[in-house]
């Protein structure tokens, strides 16, 4: 090759990565499988699979460490975290969970974890530098929704029997408080202010807006979407964007994602996704939405500014969680 | 001297607040600083459960096991516990089990004046209608876990008795909208002679005018069971099953009316026609099976496994509702006030949660637990009923079973 045409050859490249990229750089998107013992990761650019990971049984629960370089995976069956190269897709090694790891989140600073374990009523407390468990927290019936507040001082619980949000103090470890919501509280999640806990119900059909200062409720959001029974609408993965404006709610079996306003707590709008939509992930930049649709074997990506499903994006079997790298 | 005797009977009584209110404030640390803390509250539960003469099923693998129902008593109340440490409340099982309706009414009785109110009842149908009538005057519900029969919903309904345990025409409609959809319409119905098995034909009857099956053969089954465990006896079933089914009208499925297991067993893949079995034995609809395991039925599984040592049977599930009904009420109302618990459980705000994808509620003309059912087969799920496409005006729960417009029931009040 000759030099201009080398030449020639990078200012065409640049030119077409100058019209495509959109976004300033490529995101990967980490879904598990809970039927096919994967995790597919996508790019978010070219909305498609570009790897998927063989791991443990029953995966559920995925996230990655603040640095992006290390994917945890709940593999329920297993009993244990499974720790990957988030970059290579290599097997590190085990973290120990307790029984039936479900979902589970890191302190702000990166270290402990804290693991929701359903069958034994405990949250376990799991040092991932030293790969041991420091202490388990009673909770109720069935712990599911792991939710940590900004400044890493609240840890909150649900518990899918009990019907509450458990309220951890993350010092003393211990239960300070504990809000009734509706049944079958599934995911807890802070605004990035940390002034609203928003924790949704399954069965119930609602999410509840908790001051996490007072623990008041201070909103309980219902959905109404002509054609879809009410039974069918199960909320369950709940995202609010950095800006605190806008929260996403998928809504289970109704195959809907909502969209809500957080100032007024009004839905603006049902966003149609693929089959038993359960958790969401946004990119850092706020600006795409992925769902994982469990029934209809796909992950559906969203355009969060004009408020459109892209496009439906086919995975493993069952896909259930889903996170995004920070950069 | 005095004043100082004063001073320490003042101090002792201080002492004594503090001892006294010393619980509560633990509580306080539970239920959170947002609340007063709430004085301890004890809800005792009785299961009364009468000891019937039941024939052994054909199968060794269905023997009921001696802690059938009230090892999914004790889970409810385990369950119960778990939220009512964080709310001060406790929930405790006593069991009162015999095999004489009198001698149960008696039992019952005597724990009702001692304080019990709610009253979870395994027995026939005509001992719980005893119990009902027995203790119609005081502050008692019950909550009737294991008899099926219509007639307790309908026409012989009582104002304190609410249905965990589905009605039979719950269960036969369940099944019937199945087999509507797989398009399996022409019955050949095999009943036995039985009360029960004459009622449950009644209702699959009932169910095919409903959604559009037609019975084209009718036999039943005559048969002396005699003794159960024998070292021999498939030679003579083997001969007997072909023989009794031969010459049929055209039917795409055996329909068995056999609720006490008496000789449905024997039908799969022994008709004389090469057909699938469903009613009672084959393909079933039940309210709870040991392999289920979609929302979260697993943990709900495990957990049953971990306490009783075996797997959860369907009426373990049903006494696991019941007590979880009232777990349910006192955690939402913060109160073990016995009018307002029931008076909740029965409005349209209550809500269970069940491992049935959908929330269970009571309805409000009969007091029956509304609630999907499963259709199964021994080792597996085949699907859950209500079946899509079977609509309703108001929750498709009700077309499982009468529904309000049927309903013979004219004890309960609906409420507003």
């Amino acid at each position: 090759m000759t030099r201009i045409q080398t030449a020639y050859a990078t200012t065409l490249a640049l030119g077409l990565l100058a019209a495509t990229a959109a976004p300033a750089s490529a995101y990967r998107v980490f879904v598990s499988n809970e039927k096919e013992n994967t995790v597919s990761v996508i790019d978010s650019e070219k909305l498609e699979v570009v790897k998927t990971i063989k791991v443990g049984q029953r995966p559920r629960g995925i996230i990655l460490t603040h640095d992006g370089k290390r994917l945890f995976v709940c593999t329920s069956d297993d009993h244990v975290i499974q720790i990957y190269n988030a970059d290579t897709y290599e097997y590190i090694q085990n973290l120990p969970s307790g029984s039936d790891p479900e979902l589970m989140t890191l302190h702000p600073s990166g270290n402990p974890l804290y693991v929701a374990n359903e069958d034994d009523n405990l949250v376990t407390v799991v040092d991932v530098e030293k790969g041991a468990i420091l202490t388990e927290v009673p909770v109720g019936v069935e712990p599911e929704g792991m939710g940590i507040s900004p400044d890493g001082k609240v840890l909150v619980n649900t518990s899918e029997t009990t019907n509450m949000a458990h309220f951890i103090d993350t010092e003393t470890k211990k239960t300070f408080d504990n809000v009734l919501v509706d049944n079958r509280p599934r995911v807890a999640e802070f605004t990035s202010d940390g002034k609203q806990l928003w924790v949704s119900a399954e069965i119930g059909g609602t999410v509840t807006v908790i001051d996490p200062a007072t623990r008041k409720i201070l909103a309980k959001i219902a959905f109404d979407i002509p054609g879809v029974t009410k039974d069918a609408i199960q909320p369950v993965g709940v995202r609010i964007t950095k800006d605190t404006k806008k929260a996403f709610v998928a809504l289970g079996p109704a195959n809907r994602v909502a969209v809500i306003d957080t100032a007024t707590f009004k839905v603006e709008k049902y966003l149609l996704v693929g089959q038993r939509v359960w958790q969401l992930a946004l990119t850092p930049d706020d600006k795409m939405l992925f769902s994982t649709n469990g029934t209809s074997n796909d992950v559906s990506a969203i355009d969060v500014t004009n408020l459109k499903v892209l496009k439906s994006i086919k995975t493993g079997r069952y896909p259930w969680g889903v996170v995004v790298t920070p950069n | 001297m005095r004043s100082s005797v004063l001073k320490t009977i003042c101090a002792l009584a201080v002492i004594s607040v503090l001892a006294g209110a010393s619980p509560a404030a633990f509580a306080g640390d539970a239920a959170g600083a947002a609340k007063p803390a709430d004085a301890k509250l004890t809800i005792p539960i009785l299961l009364a459960r009468e000891l019937r003469d039941i024939q052994p099923p054909l199968s060794l693998l269905d023997m009921a096991p001696a802690d059938d129902g009230v090892s999914g008593a004790k889970l409810g109340v385990a369950d119960n516990n778990t939220t009512g440490r964080f709310l001060n409340q406790e929930f405790n099982l006593d069991v009162v089990e015999n095999p004489k309706p009198e001698g149960l009414v008696a039992d019952v009785a005597a724990k009702v004046a001692a304080g019990s109110k709610f009253i979870v009842v395994d027995a026939s149908a005509t001992t719980l209608l005893t119990l009902a009538d027995a203790l119609k005057d005081k502050e008692v519900i019950l909550l009737n876990a294991a008899a099926p029969d219509d007639f307790l919903r309908e026409e012989q309904c009582r104002p304190n008795v609410m249905h965990t345990a589905p009605a039979r025409s719950m269960l036969t409609d369940a099944l019937t909208q199945y087999l509507v959809w797989k398009k399996w319409t022409k019955w050949f119905l095999v009943l036995g002679t039985r009360p029960e098995d004459l009622a449950y034909a009644a209702e699959l009857r009932r169910s095919a005018k409903r959604f559009g099956a037609a019975i084209v053969e009718e036999r039943t089954f005559q048969y002396d069971p005699g003794s159960r465990r024998t070292d021999g006896g498939f030679e003579q079933v083997q001969q007997q099953i072909p023989t009794f089914t031969q010459g049929a009208k055209a039917h795409d499925i055996v329909m068995v009316a056999d609720e006490g297991e008496l000789f449905g067993e024997y039908l799969p893949f022994r008709t004389w026609d090469p057909r699938p079995v469903a009613g009672t034995a084959g393909l079933t609809a039940t309210p709870w099976h040991p392999a289920l395991e979609l929302w979260g039925g697993t943990q709900f599984q495990n957990r049953f496994k971990k306490l009783a040592n075996r797997i959860m049977r369907p009426l373990d599930y049903n006494e696991w509702l019941a007590v979880r009904a009232v777990g349910e009420a006192a955690s939402r109302k913060r109160t073990g006030d016995f009018k307002e618990l029931v008076a909740y459980m029965r409005s349209k705000d209550f809500e269970l949660a069940g491992f049935k994808g959908v929330k269970t509620t009571f309805r409000d003309w009969n007091g029956q637990l509304r609630q999907p059912l499963l259709v199964v087969t021994p080792k597996m799920l085949v699907s859950v009923s209500p079946q899509p496409g079977f609509l309703h005006q108001v929750t498709e729960l009700d077309t499982l079973g009468y529904d309000r417009p049927e309903t013979r029931c004219k004890a309960y009040q609906p409420s507003k």
